[in-house]
């Protein structure tokens, strides 16, 4: 998801009687539902683990505004230009409620940022793909939107105030992107053949990168088996995977679209779609910084911080000369 | 020049006479910037008309540990809230 594969730095779950006495008290108020605020006390494998787990859903909310702020200068109207400058604002918007909640649990987002420019910390996959066309911008809005809205929506009760705050913030929100990206997508779909032709080819390029995006496969997912445990995993990849191609397939046959996969047929018996066999292989080698577009996001991310510099170092000296003249 | 902004926690009072209300912290390395930076960040969907920015380290806050002192004592005081006085059917307006 915006968060893959978050390692929780434990192996396999412990039962209540294994634990000692404060872990097993910490586990029995999160089965009881209990909200784990910033100043409760927590075992330190949770607290890394949701740093890791938030910081990198964060970084990828910022990382997110790169492939589509590509196309701001090029929206083919204002009215598209205005909307998309208003959903990238909202990324970043997202990306600093992120780094809010972050924050409760003793880092800074300095040091974040650090570890993001660094090249140290993940972000997600999907955003490793190039937007080549103008349909690409409905295709993300439509597909990776709606998948995070798929993901984002239960973690709304996880286990974490602060975390859950923030996507209950950014889920009111993020509705506008997916139907922002359908309405490009639906434009186009009734427009010339030449433009349902980019839409066909935008949804064949960004189906399986978006698929991929809620991670591995259940029986590989070293990891999830504890976050389930400490509810800041609420649905398993699998789970959420099925759910977004049941809800998607309709949508792409009301656009006139074709799904780039021939195993995809409905199952009467399981009352879902089948799908065809996901190719880890490439999603591996995006995860591990090899995907077409990785040293070019991170490097317009540095760039853009590096750039940013001596503006943030002004409103710091202006900062500091009025302290001293009321001082004064 | 390396110096990390400081913290500011944002409120907001919505346009329906409510008090300001606690929404998210920010960083900013001013109050004016804490403002600037809360309106794009907090305010973009007419969440608002007025807003407060606070430095949090500023705020004194309450530990979890006082918890059971500082609020358990409400609990067996019942009486405060008026659904514990029954009143006959036939007794109106009160």
């Amino acid at each position: 998801m915006y968060a893959q594969m978050v390692d929780t730095g434990t192996q396999g779950v412990r039962r209540l009687d294994e634990m000692p006495a404060d872990e097993r008290q910490f586990q029995e108020r999160i089965d009881a539902g209990i909200k784990i605020e910033p100043k409760d006390a927590m075992p330190e494998a949770y607290r890394r683990t949701l740093i890791r787990q938030i910081s990198q859903h964060a970084h990828s909310e910022i990382v997110g505004q790169l492939p589509e702020s590509n196309w701001i200068t090029r929206a083919p109207s204002l009215k598209r230009k205005a909307i998309l400058l208003a959903k990238v604002q909202d990324e970043a918007g997202h990306g600093l409620y992120l780094y809010s909640a972050a924050e409760t649990l003793g880092v800074s987002r300095d040091q974040l940022l650090e570890e993001l420019h660094a090249g140290k910390a993940k972000y997600s996959s999907i955003f490793n793909y190039p937007t080549l066309s103008w349909a690409d911008i409905g295709a993300i809005g439509w597909l990776v939107d709606g998948a995070a809205i798929m993901n984002q929506i239960p973690l709304c009760r996880c286990s974490y105030g602060p975390y859950a705050r923030a996507m209950i913030r950014v889920c009111k929100e993020e509705s506008f992107h997916q139907r922002q990206g359908f309405d490009i997508m639906m434009s186009l779909c009734k427009g010339t053949p030449e433009q349902k032709a980019m839409a066909q080819d935008a949804l064949n390029r960004w189906w399986w990168p978006a698929v991929m995006m809620f991670g591995p496969p259940d029986d590989q997912s070293v990891h999830s088996a504890q976050s389930a445990a400490w509810k800041i995993k609420l649905l398993s990849n699998d789970e959420l995977r099925q759910r977004f191609v049941d809800q998607t397939v309709p949508q792409a046959e009301y656009l006139g679209l074709s799904l780039p996969d021939k195993d995809l047929k409905w199952n009467e018996i399981r009352g879902r779609y089948d799908f065809g066999a996901i190719d880890w292989e490439e999603f591996f080698r995006v995860v591990k910084g090899d995907g077409p577009c990785n040293r070019e996001r991170l490097a317009a991310r540095v760039k853009a911080y590096e750039d940013g510099a001596w503006f943030r170092d002004a409103l710091v000296a202006h900062a500091q000369k009025e302290t001293v003249r009321e001082a004064a | 020049m390396k110096a990390e902004w400081p913290l500011w926690e944002i409120f907001i009072r919505s346009q329906h006479g409510l008090a300001h209300k606690h929404v998210g912290s920010l960083h900013a390395p001013d109050a004016e910037m804490a403002i600037s930076n809360a309106r794009d960040v907090y305010t973009r969907r007419n969440e608002g008309v007025s807003l407060w920015v606070v430095r949090s380290s500023e705020i004194v806050a309450s530990s979890p540990d006082e918890k059971a002192a500082l609020f358990d004592p409400a609990r067996d005081k019942v009486y405060r809230h008026p659904t514990f006085f029954p009143i006959p059917e036939e007794v109106k307006n009160i």
